[in-house]
């Protein structure tokens, strides 16, 4: 209820984020503070230093630049949940996330660095192939989500870094379907799937699923997508290419479904994802 | 920062959550605590004029936000229409949630204030109820909203069975 | 929706404006001067032993004022409890820990946040032992939960007249008939109904102000039992019943988990005698399932003999409940209370025999319905799985087996119990006739017909609440634990002021049932005194009669009634001293708006400020009267009520994912005469969310070390407005004849009739599939399994 001590900065810029955050010890970037504060708050988590980024200038905006969208750090669930430019998959994963004041509050980049194993909006950058932009003592790098999720809750971004937006590409069509915890779309993920495709000529040229809730890190479910590639995305299509998406996935088990169960849920997230895609 | 309309300072330790600041330096017991992962939502207060849950952001964060807490939703004495929905339609038994269920149907009429049951219960999600079922609080919702659109509220579902 | 509302009607609730506005006072809005903070230490082990607790470090941390362990309590003797079989729980775990979360050691200080900090810094040195957890593992005694006990099977009950030789006989008798022509089925299922966390919003919270000036202690309490407390704390720290004032201000929801009389109470009253200061504990919903009871935990084998015509021989109940670790204030009475509805409201023969178990988790106690709702589950879904397999309608099957309608009032039940009133075929049917029901089996015909698994589930239920007869202190239910005088009456005072308004006091401890309205509306239709001019007060024991508290469904039927009797005496009193005024006979006195008037002779009236004028000026009283306008009643019902009722649920699976939705919900309950239409759906609403609840989406989960794996909202999802429809009501009444209101109660209904019928509807929508039964809570992974497993 109640975190241990800390020390609190609040930078009016970036490159103030990044020096407060270099030889800081142990030290946390928050944004919302909606996945940081309830770890703070049970003493999970306890740095030594605060670094809130929530009054730098600038990085509430959703703005395009040639085929990329970029949403910034403080971009909120609403506003990702809200915007007709944001592509279906990533605006239905923040739509989904948590509740009505914790999209008031949370942001979308914050979403994505917590790196939660059954969080929405992972998946769905996951699934678009976004990047994720950091600043650190070394400047400015960006990480494809491909090699940004490690693990549960770890992430590619380094201690002294500070996550400044995600980019998507557009273009494609998407989607994000979820079964929540307590069945529909409340809640965590006990499984989802985010699905990304472009067709040319009636036929799938390109696709990416990614799954949420079913192994320890958002996942791309690769076989699935290798088999809808030149198809021409029929149900038959979807069925028979989804029922690959547990394939090669370590799959966790957790209080809302057996090792089996996840593994059937993806191939039911992903066909469902892959059907709403192909008909945005 | 502003809270209900009072410019407030106090000088604190960084770890001091929006809540405790609400209740322990201002006094404002009105907003409660129901959990400790924002979950519940009994803490809700609105925060530069949307909704939040107080329990989950730190008090220095909200220096020079404008809050306002269920206390401050009364004006000049005057009931919000949302205070007397909850009211006329027994939208409340034990009172714990009340103060940030009020909240967030007022959040979820500024938006809209011609929400369908469906959309009135998908605005509350983030609000726990232990003593009601939400059923009522869904009337009270309506009867909040028909009032804001200067309608007649629906009738009570024990007059109309009476 | 059929309402009858003989007393009051539905008007605004008098506790609202406050709370609406953000002024109502909990416990934890509560600021005195000089308070200090307490966290606990807690174990992370549900078994072990302390070998050492060094607090030294912590104790030199900023805000520290004390840290206290068992050597510090020990003194005080163990928690009270009312039915004192099994252990008792120490105030501080000492030497060892039985259940995780156990408090083992006391940090105050002057803050939350440094008491955390400190808490923290208390090294513990534990010493791991083996958990039992399960309750069949326990119930085996390889292991004992406690050495010095000789079972870790505390007591078994056991009723029915199975257990008698004449009804043995009998019952044999018949099955042997109906097997010789072949006509006979049997039908058996094991089935769990799980743990839960009663999770009222409101955290417990307490604070403990010893004077040693006035030498009395204050304590506020987030209790729905302020007498008992009181008591409990006077025994406990040997003062007089008089010294100790509990306050119970607002309560934010009890549900049964603040039915208990609490070891952080005792631990604050103790640390403010020792530190001459306030002391407050509020409980963080992270410990609240470690530090408040929970409820249910039972698993039993269900099973009906009967005629493949509907006929049931017999109905048997074998299981064990969980206790927990400790014995609290009811912990091993919960089963027992099952036992009074154990053969619901049929006529056939039942054995019924649960065993209580001890297991290195935290206590069990009374929630909601507490031994209610497991006993109908079991009884409802076994008929519901006989009813399928020889393929008849359970409605059909119910009315063949019902007490007939003929045997009320009083009709005995098989398991031994007397009723007070009951309609049951009445009641089934205007719920099987309505046309409510009609709409779900169409929607359900409809559904199906497009290849969707929609179910429709039914069931029936009778209960007993409104306790109650102060005989049942010789069933070992005694408030004299606590040094209540009292055993379960009620009590309520009613006072005329000077300028005729109308003070009522009550020893209840309401907890959002809206005691301060519906007694406001009984007291106001008697005396002819305006509403608005009653004020009802309540949860403080030095001003409040004695009472027992806010629970079991009781406060109307007990507790209103004797507030009701209390206004009648004031009322006879008034007519007598408004005879005298108006020189006219008592019986001739009527009261209204705000005045006694004389029947026949409107212009003959005296006001109740002139009449309360004369009660206190008693040279104008008649000869012989005594002074003042108040009066005392004490009621003791003859029984309990009985309230009854039929509910139905639809439901839709889908097979894919397992994700089950309830679509609608019809009730047909029947708790006696209603004083206000608006409250009485209020609390079926409430009862039927945690019922549902239940049934869909709550269970304590402990692993097999004994770890609670959902102590936090997160693991533990509780329905959510998304979650639930809007329900629909409906009534008969049936007045119950053990009371002048002819009032039941309510408060457990709604649960006590739903969780089963939610599982009759899950398995309706699956039992094509061939699902036949699936253990609570229907979460998704559940559902699914059981299609698979149906299907494998």
């Amino acid at each position: 209820m109640f975190p241990r001590k800390f020390d609190y900065v609040a930078p009016s810029s970036l490159d103030e984020t990044v020096d407060a955050l270099k030889g800081a010890g142990f030290a946390k970037v928050m944004s919302g503070g909606m996945s940081l504060l309830p770890l703070m708050k049970l003493r999970l988590v306890s740095p030594e230093l605060v670094v809130d980024i929530g009054r730098i200038p600038g990085l509430d905006q959703i703005s395009e630049e040639g085929d990329m969208l970029t949403i910034g750090a403080l971009v909120r669930h609403y506003q990702t949940a809200g915007s007709e430019k944001v592509p279906a998959a990533l605006a239905a994963a923040a739509a989904y996330t948590g509740d009505v004041q914790v999209r008031n509050r949370g942001t979308t980049v914050g979403a994505v660095v917590h790196g939660d194993l059954a969080a929405d909006q992972p998946a769905a950058v996951l699934a678009l192939g976004g990047v994720i932009v950091v600043q650190g003592p070394n400047g400015v790098r960006e990480i494809p989500a491909t090699d940004f999720f490690v693990d549960t809750l770890t992430t590619a971004i380094e201690p002294d870094e500070v996550a400044t937006a995600i980019k998507v590409p557009k273009g494609g069509s998407s989607a994000y379907d979820k079964l929540g915890r307590r069945g529909g779309h409340t809640d965590y993920a006990v499984a989802g799937a985010a699905a990304w495709v472009k067709k040319d000529n009636g036929n799938i040229t390109e696709c990416r699923v990614a799954l949420t809730g079913v192994a320890g890190r958002p996942t791309l479910a690769e076989g699935t997508a290798e088999a809808m590639v030149g198809t021409d995305g029929s149900a038959g299509a979807i069925a028979e290419a989804a029922s690959k998406a547990a394939d090669g996935v370590s799959v966790l088990e957790d209080l809302y479904g057996s090792e089996e169960y996840k593994a059937h849920l993806a191939t039911v997230y992903a066909k469902r994802a892959l059907t709403l895609a192909l008909n945005e | 920062m502003t809270v209900n309309d009072r410019s407030v300072s106090g000088d604190i330790d960084p770890r001091t959550l929006l809540v405790h600041f609400i209740r322990e330096n201002l006094n404002l017991t009105g907003t409660h605590i129901g959990c400790e992962t924002s979950y519940c939502g009994a803490c809700t207060v609105m925060f530069d004029g949307r909704t939040v849950k107080s329990c989950t952001v730190l008090a220095v964060a909200a220096d020079g936000a404008t809050i306002t807490t269920i206390e401050g939703l009364a004006k000049n004495g005057q009931l919000h229409a949302v205070q007397e929905g909850f009211w006329e339609r027994h939208g409340l038994q034990c009172g714990f949630c009340t103060p940030g269920m009020i909240m967030a149907a007022v959040g979820l009429l500024e938006e809209n204030n011609n929400p369908s049951e469906d959309e009135i219960r998908h605005g509350i999600e983030g609000n726990l109820c232990r003593c009601t079922g939400y059923h009522n609080i869904v009337k009270a919702i309506e009867y909040a909203g028909a009032k804001l659109r200067g309608e007649e509220p629906p009738p009570a579902e024990w007059e109309v069975s009476a | 929706m059929s309402t009858t509302s003989v007393l009051g009607g539905s008007v605004r609730r008098r506790e609202d404006p406050a709370l609406i506005r953000g002024k109502g006072r909990f416990v934890d809005d509560i600021k005195l001067a000089g308070t200090t903070h307490v966290a606990f230490v807690r174990s992370p082990f549900a078994h072990a032993k302390i070998n050492s607790i060094d607090a030294s470090a912590a104790m030199e941390m900023e805000g520290v004022i004390a840290i206290y362990t068992a050597d510090d309590v020990r003194h005080l003797g163990l928690l009270l409890a009312q039915v004192a079989i099994g252990r008792l729980r120490p105030l501080l775990a000492d030497g060892v820990v039985k259940h995780a979360g156990e408090a083992v050691a006391m940090v105050v200080a002057e803050n939350r946040y440094l008491a955390q900090d400190a808490a923290d810094a208390v090294e513990v040195d534990y010493e791991p032992m083996k958990a039992i957890v399960d309750i069949k593992e326990a119930a085996s005694d390889k292991a004992m939960v406690h050495e010095e006990l000789e079972s870790n099977t505390l007591i078994t009950w056991e009723a029915g007249p199975w257990g008698n030789e004449e009804g043995i006989a009998a019952t044999k008798e018949k099955i042997a008939e109906a097997k010789k022509r072949d006509d006979i089925v049997t039908v058996s299922m094991e089935m769990k109904n799980q743990r839960l966390i009663p999770t009222a919003i409101e955290p417990r919270a307490v604070i403990a102000d010893w004077n040693d000036g006035y030498g009395r202690m204050t304590v506020y309490s987030s209790t729905q039992i302020p007498h008992a407390l009181a008591g409990a704390i006077a025994k406990t720290f040997g003062l007089a019943a008089n010294a100790v004032d509990v306050i119970a201000p607002e309560v934010g929801g009890g549900f049964g988990a603040k039915l208990n009389v609490y070891a952080d109470e005792m631990l604050v009253s103790f640390a403010s005698m020792q530190l001459g200061r306030p002391v407050k504990y509020t409980e963080s919903r992270r410990e609240s399932p470690y530090n408040t009871i929970q409820g249910r935990g039972w698993v039993a084998t269900a099973t009906i003999t009967g005629t493949k015509d509907g006929e049931v021989l017999a109905f048997e109940l074998d299981g064990l409940a969980d206790m927990g670790a400790y014995t609290q204030n009811f912990t091993v009475a919960i089963p027992f209370l099952g036992t009074f509805v154990g053969s619901g409201q049929y006529k056939f023969p039942t054995h019924w025999k649960i065993g209580c178990v001890t297991t290195h988790t935290m206590t069990t106690d009374a929630y909601r319905g507490a031994g209610r709702p497991e006993a109908i589950y079991y009884l409802e879904r076994i008929l519901d799985a006989y009813a399928r397999e020889i393929e008849m309608d359970l409605a059909e099957v119910k009315l063949k087996n019902f007490i007939p309608e003929s045997d009320f009032p009083g009709a005995v039940a098989p398991i031994g119990f007397q009723f007070d009133t009951g309609a049951y075929q009445t009641n089934l049917k205007a719920l099987t006739d309505s046309a409510e029901y009609s709409e779900l089996k169409s929607l359900r015909d409809k559904a199906r017909a497009e290849g969707r698994h929609v179910g429709l589930g039914l069931s029936s239920y009778v209960e007993v609440c409104g306790f109650g007869p102060s005989a049942l202190s010789g069933l070992g239910f005694s408030w004299t634990t606590y040094g209540l005088p009292s055993a379960f009456s009620g009590s309520g005072l009613v006072r005329i002021n000077g300028d005729a308004s109308v003070t009522v006091i009550i020893g209840t401890g309401p907890s959002g049932q809206g005691h301060e309205t519906t007694w406001a509306q009984l007291v106001a239709g008697q005396l002819g005194i305006d509403y608005e001019k009653v004020r009802v007060t309540h949860g403080n024991t030095a001003e409040s009669p004695m009472g027992i508290g806010t629970f079991g469904s009781r406060s109307a039927a007990v507790d209103g009634a004797a507030s009701y009797e209390a206004a009648l005496k004031v009322k006879a009193k008034a007519a007598q001293i408004a005879a005298h005024i108006l020189e006219a006979s008592a019986d001739d006195i009527e009261f209204s708006d705000g005045s006694a008037h004389v029947a026949g002779s409107p212009d003959k009236s005296v006001s109740w400020e002139d009449i309360v004028t004369s009660a206190y000026h008693p040279h104008m009283l008649p000869e012989g009267m005594e002074g003042g306008l108040e009066a005392h009643s004490v009621f003791s019902p003859a029984n309990a009520t009985w309230p009854f009722g039929a509910h139905a649920a639809l439901v839709e699976v889908d097979p894919e994912t397992g994700f089950t939705q309830l679509l609608r919900y019809v009730t047909m309950d029947d708790c006696g005469n209603v004083i206000s239409p608006m409250i009485v759906d209020g609390q079926i609403h409430g009862g039927l969310a945690q019922g549902i609840s239940q049934a869909m989406f709550e269970d304590a989960i402990y692993d097999e070390e004994g770890n609670l794996l959902t102590s936090s909202l997160v693991d533990y999802p509780l329905p959510t407005a998304q979650d639930l429809p809007s329900f629909n009501l409906s009534r008969t009444v049936t007045p119950s004849d053990v009371n002048p209101l002819g009032v039941k109660g309510i408060g457990e209904a709604g649960t006590i009739g739903s969780a089963q019928t939610v599982v009759n509807a899950a398995v309706d929508a699956l039992y094509d599939l061939g699902v036949r039964h699936i253990d609570m809570p229907l979460r998704s992974r559940r559902v699914w399994q059981a299609i698979q497993d149906a299907r494998s």
